[in-house]
């Protein structure tokens, strides 16, 4: 006997989004001396003036929570219609379990279905997809998707290729039902060939025996930064045009570009290579936020909103792209303009 | 297809002007990318891959850093064009 249920597509699109960024503003002068860097030299080279950090007291889910309240109250629903919350994050400090099961305990849904996912700066744009996927075959009604990180945790202050760059901060996005199909198909995949190009090294094993070990410190990211810069410049463009070509769009179409703040060169030669028209809005959070990973694109997308907020309900390009090296895009309509 | 020099040249030049916005009068084979024409590593890194997509060559990052004049540019992709 064949399986007998009711078997139909629910179109999905972003219903809402809110953004968390920690109270402390970090000026490049405050890191420049332990680098032997100066405030132009990170402007010149990522667009980076000031960044937030997170209080010592202050948790990842600290910040996810604040950000998942704003993105739950905008789009009108509470935690207890949320049927599953999918957390992208590379810094939530205990391997089991999950950051996003401390949230939904947080937001007082503890029933709620959650896990992680580890795609770097690109999880946020995975975890769009993967939210899709679950309204539109009705595995959840609404879901609430989390880009958040507490990089300072994991950033060491005296590495010159990485310490001007990584920040705090969380964002979140309420997934739904939709009359029209508001979440374009995702391009996505991976360059796993260069999986030392971004690494969190050594392993929790190394460190564990660390102290017979001299070489074996505190997991900190590294970056080759010239590696992934042309990683991204090159094979992004491509993926960008390809999202907003499965939407059934054009650049002469779209409203915003929002992509992964990783660095505002990569931002400009991205759009460059798209020759994407003066008419698309590109979102620049980078220059007061740094790259929070996978924070940077609902961050980014909320701070464009509050700028320019006739782009609600506009169509918007999202490119995650990150350690892996692995990367996801689609184009989405953004969330409408709310009363909250 | 081997390309020509002058060819190849006259390819950077536009790759140049319109990554690091210089004009075109200043670049020649002579000039180093980083002291005369301010192209700093990053843009270097945008000025390979966009050589590499126009020119039809591959440009390791070893050689990257070997490449100090725009006529050292335009050498090796003669050559890797042979």
């Amino acid at each position: 006997m064949s399986l007998q249920f009711e078997s139909s597509i629910q179109n999905s699109r972003i219903l809402s989004v809110g953004a968390y960024r920690p109270a402390r503003i970090v000026p490049n002068s405050e890191i420049v001396d332990r680098i032997e860097s100066t405030d132009e030299w990170i402007r010149q080279r990522t667009g980076i003036e000031t960044r937030h950090i997170a209080g010592p007291d202050e948790s990842l889910i600290d910040m996810a929570e604040a950000a998942a309240n704003i993105a739950l109250k905008r789009a009108g629903i509470t935690m207890d219609q949320v049927s599953a919350v999918i957390f992208a994050t590379i810094t939530y400090p205990y391997q089991a379990p999950s950051a996003a099961t401390e949230l939904i305990v947080r937001l007082g849904n503890p029933k709620a279905a959650a896990f992680d996912i580890s795609a770097a700066c690109a999880g946020f744009c995975y975890g769009i997809a993967l939210a899709n996927d679950l309204v539109r075959n009705k595995t959840a009604k609404y879901v609430l998707v989390i880009g958040g990180e507490k990089l300072s945790d994991f950033t060491n202050p005296d590495d010159r290729a990485t310490a001007f760059i990584f920040a705090d901060g969380a964002g979140a996005i309420v997934i739904g039902p939709s009359e029209g199909a508001g979440i374009g198909p995702t391009v996505w995949g991976s360059a796993a060939d260069s999986r030392d190009a971004i690494q969190m090294q050594p392993s929790w094993i190394e460190f564990k025996g660390s102290k017979t070990r001299v070489d074996a410190t505190w997991p900190d990211i590294s970056q080759q930064g010239q590696t992934v810069f042309r990683w991204a410049v090159y094979e992004m463009a491509p993926v960008g045009l390809q999202a907003i070509a499965a939407a059934g769009l054009t650049p002469e179409t779209l409203a915003a570009f929002i992509p992964h703040q990783a660095n505002e060169r990569i931002i400009d030669s991205l759009a460059r290579s798209m020759k994407l028209p003066d008419s698309v809005v590109i979102a620049r959070d980078i220059k007061t936020t740094g790259n929070t990973s996978a924070a940077s694109i609902p961050l980014a997308m909320d701070a464009l909103l509050t700028s320019n907020p006739e782009l609600h309900g506009k169509t918007a390009l999202l490119i995650g792209f990150g350690a892996g090296l692995v990367y996801a895009g689609q184009v989405v309509e953004l969330p409408p303009l709310t009363s909250q | 297809m081997a390309l020509t020099q002058e060819a190849v040249l006259e390819g950077i030049k536009e790759i140049v002007v319109e990554v690091a916005g210089i004009s075109a009068d200043d670049i020649a084979m002579e000039k180093k990318f980083t002291e005369d024409l301010d192209v700093d590593s990053l843009s270097m890194v945008e000025v390979v891959v966009a050589a590499e997509e126009r020119f039809g060559v591959k440009i390791p990052d070893e050689e990257v850093t070997n490449i100090a004049t725009v006529g050292d540019a335009v050498n090796f992709i003669v050559n890797a064009s042979k």
